[in-house]
């Protein structure tokens, strides 16, 4: 099969349709005529992990707290690595960016007064089902912005150690993209799929993350050199059990405590009740011989019931179905609850790229935003909004003194060539398939998954290393018979990509700072003195090389140096 | 996790095969709409709100719990309706106002 090659010249490209890059594209469009040219791998319309729709927007500065108050409580929940310029940066700008969502058409909770009622100290109460439809209908609006639907981007273009654009395909047609741009933005998820998930067989997709978000933004930055931070800190949901529905609509909504087998209050006895701590506490219980864990509801209100189907179907329609099939309810029975997979995603933890206050990567012309974003955790949906505005901003004055530069013929054929390869090539020993079933099965066992109760040892995650590797040689000699599988193998590279950056941040980091998250079993305890620091990475010729970076507060202007 | 689609009721309008964040869902050859990969399926249930005839029903996997009951959606300006049907076939309708937030 051979690619017809296309070329397509905006001033500003974004990557990925989601929450960060729509709302990013919208604010270029409401403050230039700059040209913006938003790719997408599926429709903007549905794409990415709010397909569903989301009930809460979880990061918000509610009354009596303030910006510095949530990132003193971000700070604490991840124990003091995290980058306080973003968080703070993303803090002041909550609730301006929650008050737009709100015109474009989003229903949020009201009190009497016409405050919004909130769900917990940093969360307010939406109907966002519709969440997605609202911003692409938003988005749409704008003649400036350009959507190309179904096709998904490779690569950068790098020239002299500048972005300046990027390669991709068409999903629907024999046609290989090369996008000029004066700016890129990445707004492309986090990684789902690095290791083997909670679900086997048929419902191995049934999981917390959008599978379909597979690390591609990240894996792109890495190989064009840009420097990442943070990936050991993985994220694993507390969920419940099999629909891998949300706790917190239960646990912050109805108030409910976590309890094991014989109804007991389990979570205190492990001390401070973080995040990654509420998911070591249950993983205990079972090891322990307590187990299952439960979300207590049984005894609730048929009123409330009735309400919390209704707030599932809003997001995560298995959880209501799964009662409603069985002819029970959370008023009959307790909700069973259980830990996720590792993953890795800026929106939640603080893996991603190494940003300045401007979100701007280390590579010239390059924006990272939303979930690729490092350093900056419990970000959520509206933190993502906060980043793409950040982005798009500052994108449109770096603009204004570049050109879109030339690239040669000889360059794209190369690139071009690169696909076609998978295309026409004639070994098929293995499946796309076989071999992500391979990685996630060493990711699993020697990397932290969920048969290792998510702990590893540096033994294991040399085995981790060699495997992935080998893959990654073997995986050039997939074949690919449409343009669909095409998209397989390239997230099938992605992802062991993300793997081996991943095992070698969970190398460095010889302590365990977060339960769960990152538990080295070498170095079972916290230690301050030597690992108070981000664990950054680049790679090169196939290297990963780790730099140890120092902790910034919420006052430094962190700048990129040599940029 | 997967979807059905019910081709005699499908209309091939394409507004399925838009929306799937997985671009899992193809037209066959009489441009009825069908899912090629029915195990990448996310359950998202972004399809089933599309569809305006109701040829596309979601179920659980036997493997998390289901014991074959299906839901589907029905949807105008103002409301979603979700019609859940049970292993019996007894139906419920669960009518959601989308202006209208939620509690939780």
């Amino acid at each position: 099969m051979k690619l017809e090659t296309r070329k397509i010249e905006t001033d500003i490209l974004i990557i990925g349709g989601g929450t960060a890059g729509c709302f990013s594209a919208l604010t270029i469009g409401e403050n230039s005529n700059a040209k913006v040219l938003i790719v997408e791998k599926s429709n903007i319309k549905r794409s990415g992990c709010l397909a569903a729709g989301v009930n809460a927007l979880n990061a918000y500065i509610t009354a009596g707290e303030t910006p510095n108050s949530f990132v003193d409580y971000v700070k604490e929940e991840f124990d003091e690595i995290i980058r306080e310029d973003l968080v703070y940066t993303i803090a002041e700008k909550l609730n301006k960016v929650t008050e737009k969502i709100e015109k474009l058409g989003l229903p949020i909770l009201k009190d009497e007064e016409g405050n919004y009622v909130s769900r917990g100290k940093r969360s307010i109460k939406i109907n966002g089902e519709n969440i997605k439809p609202i911003l692409a209908s938003a988005v749409e609006q704008h003649k400036n912005i350009t959507i190309l639907n179904r096709v998904n981007i490779i690569d950068y273009i790098v020239k002299d150690e500048k972005i300046i654009g990027a390669y991709g395909f068409s999903l629907d047609d024999n046609v290989f993209l090369v996008i000029k741009a004066k700016a890129v933005i990445c707004a492309t998820g986090g990684a789902a799929g690095l290791y083997k998930p909670n679900n086997p067989g048929f419902s191995r997709h049934k999981m917390w993350y959008s599978p379909f978000n597979t690390g591609a933004g990240y894996a792109m930055g890495i190989r064009a050199g840009a420097e990442m931070t943070s990936f050991e800190m993985r994220f694993i949901a507390l969920r419940c059990k099999d629909t891998i529905a949300p706790t917190g609509t239960v646990a912050q909504g109805v108030k409910t405590p976590q309890v094991n087998s014989y109804g007991e209050r389990y979570v205190f006895s492990y001390g401070k009740p973080t995040t990654p701590m509420r998911i070591f506490a249950t993983i205990m219980e079972n090891q322990n011989g307590s187990g299952p864990c439960y979300l207590k509801t049984k005894g609730i209100m048929k009123k409330t019931e009735d309400q919390l189907f209704k707030a599932y179907l809003n997001m995560a329609p298995s959880q209501t179905l799964k009662w409603i099939e069985n002819n029970t309810g959370p008023s009959q029975e307790n909700i069973e609850i259980e830990g996720t997979e590792p993953y890795i995603v800026g929106g939640h933890t603080a893996s991603g790229y190494w940003v300045d206050v401007n979100r701007r990567t280390t590579l010239k012309g390059l924006y990272a935003a939303g979930d690729v974003a490092g350093g900056s955790p419990k970000k959520y949906v509206t933190g993502c909004f906060v980043e793409g505005e950040l982005a798009g901003i500052d994108a449109l004055k770096y603009i204004e003194n570049v050109s879109i530069e030339n690239i040669s013929d000889t360059e794209i054929e190369k690139k071009k060539s690169e696909l076609e390869l998978f295309l026409n090539n004639s070994d098929d020993f293995y499946s796309v398939e076989e071999l992500e079933e391979a990685m996630q099965k060493v990711m699993d066992e020697y990397a932290g998954g969920i048969s290792s109760k998510y702990g590893y040892n540096k033994n294991k995650l040399n085995i981790a290393l060699e495997k992935i590797d080998e893959l990654i040689t073997i995986s050039r000699k997939l074949k690919a018979n449409d343009l669909h599988e095409l998209l397989f193998i390239y997230e099938l590279l992605d992802r062991l990509l993300v793997c081996k950056v991943l095992i070698h941040h969970l190398k460095a980091r010889k302590e365990t700072r977060w339960k769960c998250y990152q538990e080295n079993l070498d170095h079972p305890n916290k230690d301050d003195d030597n690992f108070k620091k981000y664990i950054n990475s680049k790679y090169s010729d196939g290297k990963v090389d780790i730099i140890y970076r120092d902790l910034i507060g919420r006052d430094d202007l962190y700048e990129h140096k040599n940029r | 996790m997967s979807i059905r689609i019910d081709k005699d009721k499908c209309v091939s309008c394409g507004k399925c095969t838009d929306v799937c964040p997985g671009n899992l869902i193809y037209k066959d050859k009489n441009k009825k709409a069908f899912i090629k990969y029915p195990r990448d399926c996310w359950g998202c249930t972004a399809c089933l709100k599309e569809c305006g005839v109701g040829a596309i029903n979601y179920y659980l996997g036997a493997d998390i719990g289901g014991k074959g009951g299906y839901l589907y959606t029905e949807k105008d300006k103002d409301y979603l309706y979700w019609h859940i049907v049970n292993k019996d076939g007894e139906k419920r309708v669960i009518t959601i106002n989308k202006k209208e937030s939620n509690k939780y």
